[in-house]
């Protein structure tokens, strides 16, 4: 762009015009702001507002807007506008409408307002129109990792959208643990009985479909690159290794059974007649519909003991902690291959909590006791042969007593383990450092394969996804499912989650359509989910880099590598825009164009701060713009009042502050000082998974600075909020001009 | 019961063919909200729920002799509160009345002794004989306790008389259908479907 234009549009709708002098907001604008000029419109955001602005833009008079009416949430299809850089002032939902309509209100809501135009005015000084590094090209070619229920529905779903699919399966055959079973879990009305196993037909479709390729008894051995542009390795069995390039994964490798080995007190490997679901699926299928034969010694069945929850929900050494979610509706059906072909066998199903889950779940459960299944709650204490027999000792917990039963086969429902590959977090990569020497770049140090790694990356970060919880693949589960902490990288089915085949069918298709956003949005440069579609990314001031490294181990999505140099190597089609670099820096060195350590900073200290005797203390609001931020906007729209004293500034994580904006903020004679971010634990909300994290991290040491500057350690809160918190949020601002008004002005006013 | 005979389907078979709605009885899950609803439900040696896991446990003798369905008031709270809509009053009478016909209900029970009474009285003359009821309970429990009873009741009696609510004249025949023994006839051919019906156990 060549020479910045500026101008400022104030809108005088909603009720703006009446509540505020508008001739005085146009006046800071032009004055203070140093806009070329400020004009005024009764109603903006109708057509002929935007068309006033269009023509403008049009003209070539103006090429960095202000636009001071509605918050920047609100809306956004009319100010949408190509090729300019934009500001908003957030005066309705942020000033008039938080504000009471009075003669004494009068003064210090015009005082809010004039503030926002000026920091409105200093942010669009300092922005640049971002534009594409137009470092990528489109790879309309999808790698799918697993040929079970999950990548076949997921390489099919692709393929019927025009994309070209690698398959990699590393076992000899496709179908995985679903293609192992003999009926299936109904998935339609009126779900009464199990139903025929569907994979046999996909396998089919999947071999005719001329855009997949698959790769049997092979792995993944190294990927390397980025959304569009990443080189994979697949490495055969048999020794041939193939290099493709790819456009996205998605990573469906699945589960494996949990080690029934692991329960001897439940029976497994003291009796054949003690199996496990799958081992009950290949007895069924021996069958084939007709009377099911124990292990044993080749008796047809005529009693079987199932029992739930083998070797999971338990906080015993060993035991998974955890619901594989389709146990007991396995057990259901694995009742009804007995039932269906014998309703005189006895069937018992020994459960704590029956889950059934999924449309149809309840509908099954009462088909099978309407077929005579027996459901008992009861804990098992010990399963043993006794003779010919299996001894079943367990506590019935309705009846309250001890029982002991016998019967003929028993099986145990196990739990599903994820096959996430290693776990990152809990093996830190050893990487060699040689006293003055350069470190050397991963990839050298590392041998690929892995030992037990799934994809293979050749990222700094590790080879493998980050886990959340008990070893499955970190997928945003609470907000953003397929959502990995790897952009272009999608997991699906059981490997970020216990669930049914039905079930890691609708996640192969919700995976793939993100895989498939995600190859189209990075031929163009564009961001991925959440910012979908932003053209900006980080660029770096090299020179005055100290290669401390902070940007490169904090990025939650391992969007920074490390150069030869030991600078850090931004892929910016792996970024997601969030600015948690740009927080991390000490040495302020990253930014992107359109949100800067200076867009923001200059903003900050744009704000008119009355002086120490004025009674009017300035509180800063750094808002996390994905979820405070509207909560604060919806606050406005309830027309909940707060304190006029804050000044608000949207971020796009919390992760993206630089504590120099905080210690600016001090040193200026801001009075306090709010972050309000996202829920950063375990279920955490933040977009951008870390940055609510590492921003509460990086404050918890400001308090020596504080104390430094001879301040009161109260005028900085680090807070976690929802953004259903549209009471709490104005309660606390206004807990925190009250806290100013208890320990008085900052000594820092000049 | 040996451990071979445990949780198998037996009995719960039998209840199916046999016992008034017994077919819903596969069809509870266990909630406990029949336990929990039942006004009598701390002072049942075995609630709803119970019952319908023992006879899933196969529990033939226990749920047959129990006195437990022979508690139920019919309040009817149980059926209305009931998620799966077990008809549980109806199974808890159904019950009951099977353990009687197989002569293992226990004997002492007042509300047997009162069944018993209700049924015989009525079908002797197809209507309800307040008179002959009352009085054959005040003597259920022997002549003695019969005679205190019903001095203790003089008053309420001599009330009921005078506002012309009871007359004496009933222990004399007293009122009835018309063809009585045309009623008996019907009842006693419903008996023999019903034994007709009955699967023989065992």
């Amino acid at each position: 762009m060549a020479d910045k234009k500026f101008g400022a549009y104030i809108c005088k709708g909603c009720g703006i015009g009446e509540r505020l002098n508008a001739n005085q907001l146009a006046s800071v604008a032009t004055k203070e702001g140093k806009m070329a000029f400020a004009k005024q419109h009764d109603f903006l955001c109708n057509s002929e507002g935007v068309a006033m602005i269009q023509a403008d833009i049009n003209a070539g008079e103006v090429n960095h807007l202000m636009i001071a009416g509605c918050s920047k949430r609100a809306k956004m299809e009319a100010f949408n506008f190509d090729n300019v850089v934009m500001s908003r002032a957030n005066l309705r939902e942020g000033v008039i409408w938080v504000r009471p309509d009075t003669d004494e209100a009068k003064e210090t809501t015009q005082e809010m307002a004039n503030d926002y135009i000026r920091m409105a005015c200093a942010e669009v000084r300092y922005m640049n129109l971002p534009s594409s590094s137009n470092e990528q090209n489109l790879t309309g070619h999808l790698l799918v990792v697993g040929g079970g229920i999950t990548g076949l529905t997921s390489a099919l779903e692709a393929a019927k959208a025009g994309y070209n699919v690698t398959l990699v399966e590393k076992s000899d055959k496709l179908g995985g643990v679903s293609g192992q079973l003999y009926k299936r879990i109904p998935n339609r009305a009126p779900f009464k009985d199990p139903q025929e196993n569907s994979v046999v037909d996909l396998i089919a479709k999947v071999e005719a479909n001329s855009k997949i390729k698959v790769y049997l008894s092979s792995i993944v051995a190294k990927t390397e690159g980025a959304p569009g542009r990443f080189k994979v390795e697949i490495a055969a069995e048999s020794g041939p290794t193939t290099t493709e390039t790819i456009g996205a994964i998605v990573q469906a490798s699945g589960f494996k059974p949990y080690d029934a080995n692991q329960l001897p007190h439940l029976g497994f490997g003291k009796s054949p007649d003690v199996v496990d679901q799958l081992g009950l699926e290949l007895l069924a299928r021996e069958a084939n519909g007709g009377a099911i034969k124990r292990p044993s010694d080749g008796k047809e069945v005529k009693s079987v003991v199932f029992v739930q929850c083998a070797g999971q929900r338990g906080n015993k050494e060993g035991y998974l902690p955890y619901c594989s979610g389709h146990c007991c509706l396995t057990s259901v059906k694995q009742a009804m291959y007995f039932k269906d072909a014998n309703p005189n066998i006895d069937t018992a199903i020994i459960y704590t909590d029956l889950r059934t889950p999924g449309a149809g779940g309840e509908d099954f459960y009462r088909s099978g006791q309407d077929k005579g299944v027996t459901f008992t709650k009861g804990k098992v204490s010990e399963v043993s042969p006794n003779g010919s027999n299996l001894a079943v000792k367990f506590k019935d917990l309705i009846l309250d007593e001890e029982v002991n039963l016998e019967t003929d086969l028993v099986v145990l429902a196990t739990g599903m383990v994820p096959n996430s590959g290693v776990d990152i977090e809990a093996i830190p990569i050893a990487i060699e450092e040689v006293e003055g020497e350069p470190k050397k770049p991963v990839s050298d140090v590392i041998e690929f394969p892995v030992k037990g790694s799934v994809l293979n990356l050749d990222y700094r970060q590790g080879a493998d996804m980050p886990q959340l919880v008990h070893g499955f693949t970190d997928s945003h589960f609470i907000c953003f499912p397929y959502e990995t902490r790897r952009t272009g990288i999608y997991a699906a089915g059981p490997v970020r989650r216990p669930m049914d085949g039905f079930q890691a069918m609708e996640d192969a298709t919700g995976a793939t359509l993100k895989a498939i956003q995600v190859i189209e949005n990075s031929a163009l440069g564009r961001a991925a989910h959440p910012r979908s579609g932003d053209l900006s990314y980080p660029k770096f001031r090299k020179e005055g880099c100290t290669q401390c490294k902070r940007c490169t181990v904090e990025c939650p999505f391992g969007a920074i590598n490390e150069d030869e140099k030991r600078y850090p190597f931004f892929n910016e089609a792996r970024c997601r825009r969030c600015g948690i670099c740009m927080g991390a820096c000490p040495v302020r060195v990253i930014s992107f164009e359109n949100y800067s350590v200076e867009t923001v900073g200059q903003a900050i200290k744009a704000v008119d701060i009355p002086d120490e005797f004025s009674e009017k203390p300035r509180i800063l609001v750094l808002a996390c713009e994905n979820d405070a931020y509207p909560a604060i906007d919806m606050a406005g729209m309830n027309h909940i009042e707060y304190s006029a004293f804050v000044r608000i500034i949207p971020v796009r994580c919390l992760g993206s502050v630089n504590t120099i904006w905080i210690t600016d903020a001090l040193n200026s004679g801001y009075d306090g000082v709010m972050l309000m971010g996202c829920r950063k634990d375990g279920d955490y909300q933040c977009h951008f998974v870390k940055g609510s994290e590492l921003a509460h991290i990086r404050t918890s040491k400001i308090d020596d600075t504080l104390k430094g500057l001879n301040l009161e350690t109260e005028r900085v809160q680090t807070l976690e909020v929802a953004i259903t918190d549209i009471q709490r949020i104005p309660q606390l601002i206004n807990e925190m001009a009250a806290t100013i008004e208890k320990i008085g002005m900052s000594p820092f006013k000049f | 019961m040996t451990a071979t005979e445990k949780y198998r389907n037996n009995f719960l078979q039998e209840v199916i063919a046999n016992v008034e709605e017994g077919e819903w009885v596969r069809m509870c899950m266990q909630c406990g909200v029949c336990s929990g609803s039942c006004p009598l439900g701390p002072h049942w040696e075995h609630p709803p729920q119970e019952i319908f896991m023992m006879i899933r446990a196969n529990k033939r003798q226990e749920v047959l002799s129990s006195s437990s369905m022979w508690y139920c008031t019919s309040c009817y709270n149980c059926i209305a509160r009931c998620p799966r809509g077990l008809p549980i009053t109806h199974i808890m009478h159904g019950l009951a009345h099977y353990g009687r016909k197989l002569g293992v209900a226990p004997k002492e029970l007042p509300t047997i002794k009162f069944s018993m009474l209700f049924w015989e009285n009525l079908v002797q003359k197809g209507r309800v004989n307040e008179l002959k009821l009352g009085l054959r309970l005040y003597f259920m429990n022997g002549f003695m306790n019969g005679i205190k009873t019903a001095l203790k009741m003089q008053k309420i009696g001599l009330g009921m008389f005078l506002t012309k609510r009871m007359t004496p004249m009933e222990m004399l025949g007293g009122h009835g259908c018309k063809d009585a023994k045309g009623l008996q006839a019907i009842l006693k051919k419903a008996q023999q479907i019903e034994d007709a019906k009955t699967v023989k156990q065992g």
